[in-house]
C-alpha cells in the first residue's frame, strides 16, 4: 500500500504541475500574440462613432474593464485570485451573463456526451481489434481495411455524414440541439425521452471514430503478444486457446491505456467539434458561437475547462493503470 | 538504400496507400491545367445541384430534331408530387366502387399509379363523407393531370422592340428535342455549387492542394523539433533529458487543440494567414515525434559503434548524425508521414469553429467544410457541398496512414504477417 500511495502523490504532485503550466499557457498565450482581443471589440461598439473623444473614452474603457492597463505580473495574479472564486469574467456576448455561468449549463452536456461515448468506443475498439488479431484470415483482412478507413474519417465528417444520412435523408433522429425546442428543462417523461433521442446521433458519431483507431492499435498491440515466447510455450503446454487469450488481452490492453491517456486530448477535440455539428448544448458549441462572436473570456474559459478535465482524466487513468497494472506496484516496492 | 525500397513497395499496404496519394497528387497537378478558371469565381448560385446547365434561350434557338419518345411519362412523374399521388391512392382505395385492392398495390412506380387512377376516376362517382373541399381537389387534380397529357407545346413570342407588340417567334411541339452539343452556352457543374456559387470540383481541387501544402508544412515543422529534441534528450541525457521529458510530457496531456485555438483567436481575423496556421499546427504537435525519438535514441546511445565513435573522438553533432540517424530514419519517415495526415485534420478541425486560416483568397477543405455548415448545406439536402470534402480528407488521411502501416510491417517484423 506504501508503494501506492508514493505512486499515486508522484501523479498527482506531476499533474498539479502541469495544470499550473496550463493555466499560465491559458492566460498567457492570447496575450502575447500580437492581435489585441480589446481592440476587436472596440472597434465593434464604436462603429458608427465620430467623435473621437468619445472613440478614446470607450478604448480607455474597455481597456480598464480587462484589466490590461496594469502590468502583465499584477494581470495575472488578478487572474489567479479571480480563478480561485471562480471567476472567469464576464461574456462580450450574452453581457451581463458571468463566463462560469455559461460555462456550467454546458458542461454537464459535454460530460454526459463525451465520457460514456469515449469509453463505449474504446472498449467495442479494443474488443474488435483482439477479435481480428485473433481470428485472422478474411475476418480481418476486411475489417483491418475498413477499421482504418473510419478511423481516417475526422470526427466532425463522421458526424456530418450520420447527421445527414439519420437525420435529415432518413429523419430518424432529430437534427440538432439536446432537447426538443419547444420543451422546458424538467424532470418528466416527455422531456427525458426527447434528450435520449437526441443524444442517439452525437453519440454514435463519437463512438464510430473512437472505434476505428483503437481496433487498430489493439491489433497490432496483440499480433505483438501473440507472437510473444510466453504464447508459445503456453501453446507448447497444451493450455486452452480460451486461456491463452485471456492472457493476451490483458497484456495488450496495459499499452492500450496508456494510449489512452495519449490521445484523450485528441479524442476530446474531435468530439467537441462533432457536438458543434449537431448544435449540442455542449462546449464545443459554445466555443464555435464565442469564436463567431470574438467573445474572448468565453473562449479561454471554455479552453480551462477543458484542460482541466482533460487532466482530470488522464490522471484517473494512471491512478487505474497503477493499480491494474503488477509493474508499478513492484517499481515502488524496490 | 535501394534494397530497402524494393522492400518497402513489396508491401501490399504501402503500395494502396502509395497508389491513392499518388492518384489525388497527379489529380491536383493536372486539373488545373485542363480547367484553367479561377477555382473561388463564383459562376453559379446557392447549392445547385450536380449536372449540366444549358441555356434556354439557346436551346429555343438551337437547330430542333423530332425523336419518337415517350415524354408525356417522365414529364407527368415529374409535375405529380409525392402527395398527389397519395392522394390518388386514397381515392382508389377509399371512393373507388370498381378497382381491386391488389391492383393499387401492385402499382409501385409513380406512372402506374396516375395510370390506375386516370383510368378509374369519375367525377360523378359519391364520396361518401368528403367535404367539398376535398372533392374539388380531385377535380383540380384531374385536370392539371388531363393538361400535361394533352399539351401540345409551347409557342415562343417575343416583344417587337419598336411596337411593342408580342411576335411569334418560334412553336415547340412535345417531341422537339435539341443536342446539348449545339447549345453554346452550358455550364457543367459535375459535383454542383457551393454556398458561394463556386464549382465544387474545381474547388475542391484546389482546396486540396493548399490543404496538403498545409500538412507537409505543418509535418516538416513538427518533426523538426520534434526529431531535434529528441535526437538531444535521448542522446546528451543528462539534465537536458529531463527538461525536455517533462516538457514533452505534459504537451502530451495538454489538449493540442486547446493550444490551437488560444494561438489561433489570439491572432485574430486578419493575422491568420493559411502558412502561418501550418506552422503553428507544427508547433503545437511535436510532442509526440520526439517522445518516441528520444525512446529508440536511448535504446542506441550505448550501442558499440556509438561507443566507437565516441573513443575516436568524433563531435556530437557527427555521432549523431552519422551513428544515430540514419537508424531512426526509418521511424522518423512513418512520423513525418503522420504528422502530415494529422496537419491536414487540425487544420479542417480548427477551420469548423472558424479559426482557421482568415482568407479570401484560396481555399482549404476545412474552409469548405466551415462554408457548408454556416450556410446549412445538410439542412437544404446539398451533400455535394461536404460530402466529398469529407471523403478527399478520408482519403488523404487514409492513404498515408496505409503507406504507414506498410512501413511499420517492413521496418518491424514482428508485425509481419
Amino acid at each position: 500500500m506504501k508503494g501506492y500511495l508514493k505512486y499515486f502523490s508522484n501523479k498527482t504532485a506531476w499533474y498539479l504541475l502541469t495544470l499550473v503550466v496550463a493555466v499560465i499557457l491559458n492566460f498567457l498565450l492570447p496575450r502575447l500574440t500580437p492581435g489585441n482581443p480589446v481592440a476587436t471589440i472596440a472597434s465593434k461598439a464604436v462603429a458608427g462613432m465620430t467623435d473621437a473623444n468619445a472613440i478614446q473614452k470607450v478604448y480607455e474603457d474597455y481597456t480598464r474593464m480587462f484589466g490590461l492597463d496594469k502590468s502583465m505580473p499584477e494581470q495575472f495574479l488578478l487572474y489567479i485570485s479571480n480563478l480561485f472564486k471562480g471567476d472567469l469574467g464576464v461574456s462580450f456576448s450574452y453581457f451581463p451573463r458571468e463566463v462560469s455561468d455559461l460555462i456550467g449549463s454546458a458542461i454537464g452536456w459535454t460530460v454526459a456526451l463525451q465520457l460514456p461515448a469515449i469509453l463505449v468506443g474504446w472498449f467495442l475498439g479494443n474488443l474488435l481489434g483482439a477479435v481480428a488479431a485473433y481470428i485472422k484470415g478474411p475476418v480481418d483482412k476486411v475489417v483491418f481495411p475498413v477499421f482504418l478507413f473510419i478511423s481516417n474519417v475526422p470526427a466532425f465528417g463522421m458526424a456530418i455524414i450520420i447527421l445527414f444520412v439519420f437525420g435529415i435523408y432518413l429523419k430518424w433522429f432529430p437534427s440538432s440541439g439536446g432537447y426538443g425546442f419547444d420543451l422546458i428543462p424538467a424532470l418528466n417523461m416527455k422531456f427525458i425521452l426527447s434528450v435520449i433521442r437526441h443524444y442517439q446521433m452525437p453519440f454514435w458519431s463519437i463512438v464510430l471514430t473512437t472505434i476505428g483507431g483503437q481496433a487498430i492499435g489493439m491489433r497490432s498491440m496483440s499480433i505483438y503478444e501473440l507472437n510473444a515466447d510466453y504464447v508459445k510455450y503456453s501453446r507448447f503446454l497444451g493450455i486452452k486457446d480460451k486461456v491463452i487469450v485471456k492472457y493476451v488481452f490483458r497484456n495488450a490492453m496495459l499499452p492500450q491505456i496508456t494510449g489512452l491517456v495519449l490521445s484523450l486530448g485528441t479524442m476530446v477535440g474531435g468530439a467537441l467539434v462533432a457536438e458543434m455539428i449537431f448544435s449540442y448544448p455542449g462546449l464545443g458549441t459554445r466555443i464555435l458561437n464565442a469564436v463567431t462572436g470574438q467573445d474572448f473570456p468565453v473562449i479561454s474559459g471554455c479552453t480551462l475547462i477543458i484542460t482541466v478535465g482533460v487532466l482530470l482524466a488522464n490522471l484517473i487513468l494512471e491512478i487505474l493503470y497503477g493499480l491494474i497494472d503488477p509493474r508499478i506496484k513492484t517499481a515502488q516496492q524496490e | 538504400m535501394k534494397y530497402q525500397l524494393q522492400l518497402v513497395f513489396k508491401s501490399q499496404k504501402f503500395v494502396t496507400g502509395f497508389v491513392i496519394f499518388a492518384a489525388v497528387f497527379l489529380l491536383i497537378l493536372f486539373y488545373p491545367l485542363l480547367v484553367t478558371k479561377n477555382p473561388l469565381e463564383m459562376t453559379g448560385g446557392l447549392f445547385y445541384k450536380p449536372g449540366t446547365y444549358v441555356s434556354v434561350t439557346d436551346a429555343v434557338d438551337t437547330q430542333s430534331y423530332k425523336i419518337n419518345k415517350d415524354v408525356v411519362t417522365g414529364k407527368l412523374t415529374k409535375s405529380v408530387t409525392a402527395e398527389e399521388q397519395q392522394l390518388m391512392r386514397d381515392w382508389l382505395l377509399n371512393y373507388c366502387p370498381e378497382v381491386k385492392p391488389e391492383e393499387v398495390s401492385d402499382a409501385k412506380k409513380a406512372y402506374d399509379i396516375i395510370e390506375l387512377w386516370l383510368q378509374y376516376y369519375d367525377k360523378t362517382v359519391e364520396m361518401e363523407g368528403a367535404t367539398k373541399a376535398v372533392k374539388n381537389q380531385y377535380v383540380r387534380l384531374y385536370d392539371k393531370v388531363e393538361n400535361i397529357l394533352e399539351s401540345e407545346g409551347y409557342i415562343v413570342s417575343r416583344k417587337n422592340a419598336e411596337t411593342g407588340e408580342m411576335e411569334e417567334v418560334a412553336a415547340i411541339e412535345t417531341k422537339e428535342f435539341v443536342n446539348v452539343k449545339d447549345i453554346p452556352n452550358r455550364v457543367t457543374f459535375p459535383l454542383g455549387t457551393d454556398n458561394f456559387g463556386r464549382d465544387v470540383l474545381t474547388e475542391l481541387v484546389a482546396a486540396t492542394r493548399t490543404s496538403l501544402k498545409i500538412g507537409l508544412l505543418a509535418g516538416t515543422v513538427a518533426t523538426a523539433i520534434g526529431l531535434t529534441l529528441g535526437l538531444l534528450a535521448g542522446y546528451v541525457g543528462g539534465m537536458i533529458d529531463n527538461v525536455i521529458t517533462f516538457i514533452t510530457n505534459m504537451f502530451t496531456v495538454i489538449p493540442s487543440f486547446i493550444i490551437l485555438i488560444l494561438i489561433a483567436s489570439g491572432l485574430g481575423q486578419a493575422g491568420r494567414g493559411a502558412m502561418l496556421v501550418a506552422v503553428v499546427i507544427g508547433f503545437t504537435s511535436w510532442p509526440w515525434t520526439c517522445r518516441s525519438v528520444r525512446a529508440q535514441t536511448i535504446s542506441l546511445r550505448n550501442r558499440d559503434h556509438v561507443n566507437l565513435s565516441k573513443l575516436s573522438g568524433h563531435s556530437l553533432p557527427r555521432i549523431v548524425l552519422t551513428d544515430i540517424l540514419p537508424y531512426v530514419a526509418s521511424y522518423v519517415v512513418m512520423a513525418y508521414i503522420l504528422q502530415i495526415a494529422s496537419g491536414i485534420l487540425s487544420e479542417a478541425q480548427l477551420s469548423m469553429i472558424g479559426l482557421g486560416p482568415s482568407t479570401n483568397k484560396v481555399a482549404t477543405l476545412g474552409l469548405m467544410m466551415n462554408w457548408a455548415m454556416q450556410f446549412q448545406a445538410p439542412l437544404s439536402g446539398a451533400w455535394w457541398a461536404f460530402i466529398p470534402v469529407v471523403l478527399s480528407i478520408a482519403m488523404i488521411s487514409f492513404s498515408l496512414n496505409l503507406m504507414n502501416t506498410g512501413l511499420d510491417q517492413v521496418f518491424n517484423p514482428q508485425l509481419r504477417e
